[in-house]
């Protein structure tokens, strides 16, 4: 590429970049004033799809410092591919290297909560194991059964309690965050993906359930993880949720 | 952790999983209902990109830039001492 072709599209990304030449107004008259408008609505247009995808982390630090940092990032990193549902991946990395952000350390966690929402969101569906389906499993192949849990389940741990704080942030009501680190699971019921806090071990055993551990192994995972780990509040958490898969090869 | 062991603490656990459902069940249809209106108060949780994100108008380039604690983590305090307030952003912010 050269000319115009290879000059242009690093000009539009970055504002500080000389309009390329050969924009011309088609009378052939320099058109500034256009690409500043057409370069603007790009910046304005991945800044909007950044506070739509991530309106924790702006109601935390504020929309006007929200919209500068997604100004950045923007420059910073710009979408690879046309699909915008996934933009922002590396956000929770770029808010983890600004120095000025120091004093708000959970920020960066609060942002991968939400780029888990937003992922879990548009995982695929699943089939959610019944009580009964449960039930029915013969005690002795208990330890060998794998149940899959949905591909909508994401899984986070965070020295904060990021899920108090996104609720604090942004549910009217939700008490002020207090505590230490969570672990979390995303786990969606239908279409709505909820954050929920995880007990004592949980996160290894879904962790192990989710990398196609079988129930026995997910448990003895668990149990090294935390010693006083209780697979029946975990897996009530599951079943309660929707969150596991009916597997095949199950009555 | 014996075979046997392991085996009745599953059995236990998923008793107690299936006795919890009951409960657990008839909350999480009310949960349901409200739903539909915690959707349209909070931002979608499509994200960008999406029928339900917004289009992009006219702001201006850079500059409108001004230091403000508008913020909801000012309010936020958490154990150790550093979590007070936002400081403002002031500093080694890309600029544009």
């Amino acid at each position: 590429m050269t000319g115009l072709i290879a000059d242009f599209l690093p000009a539009l990304r970055d504002a500080a970049r000389p309009v390329p030449d050969g924009v011309t107004d088609g009378a052939g008259r320099p058109a500034g004033r256009r690409f500043d408008v057409y370069r603007n609505n790009v910046a304005v247009s991945l800044i909007e799809a950044m506070e739509t995808g991530f309106p924790a982390v702006a109601r935390l630090i504020g929309s006007r410092n929200f919209r500068h940092l997604a100004r950045g990032f923007a420059v910073a990193h710009p979408p690879r591919t046309p699909v915008m549902m996934g933009y922002g991946q590396a956000f929770p990395g770029y808010l983890a290297g600004m120095e000025a952000l120091a004093h708000v350390p959970y920020l960066p966690d609060v942002a991968r909560l939400e780029l888990a929402l937003r992922g879990s969101y548009h995982a695929a569906d699943h089939v959610p194991l019944t009580p009964d389906a449960l039930a029915a499993i013969p005690p002795e192949r208990l330890e060998d059964t794998r149940l899959p849990l949905a591909p909508s389940v994401r899984l986070l741990r965070s020295d904060w309690p990021i899920v108090e704080i996104w609720a604090y942030t942004m549910r009217d009501g939700a008490p002020k965050p207090a505590g230490t680190g969570q672990d979390v699971a995303v786990l969606r019921q239908g279409f709505d993906p909820e954050p929920v806090a995880l007990p004592a071990g949980g996160f290894a055993f879904l962790r192990a359930l989710q990398s196609g551990a079988p129930l026995g192994r997910a448990t003895e995972l668990a149990l090294q993880d935390t010693p006083d780990f209780d697979p029946g509040a975990s897996l009530g958490l599951l079943l309660g949720h929707g969150a596991l898969c009916q597997p095949e090869d199950l009555p | 952790m014996s075979t046997t062991l392991k085996t009745a603490a599953l059995v236990g656990a998923v008793a107690t999983a299936i006795a919890a459902h009951g409960t657990a069940a008839s909350a999480m249809e009310k949960e349901k209902c409200y739903g539909v209106s915690l959707a349209g108060q909070n931002d979608c949780a499509a994200g960008p990109g999406t029928t339900c994100a917004g289009t992009s108008t006219v702001d201006y380039q850079g500059n409108a830039w001004t230091l403000v604690d508008a913020g909801t983590c000012a309010e936020i305090d958490l154990p150790g001492d550093r979590m007070g307030s936002l400081e403002p952003l002031d500093r080694d912010l890309p600029q544009t």
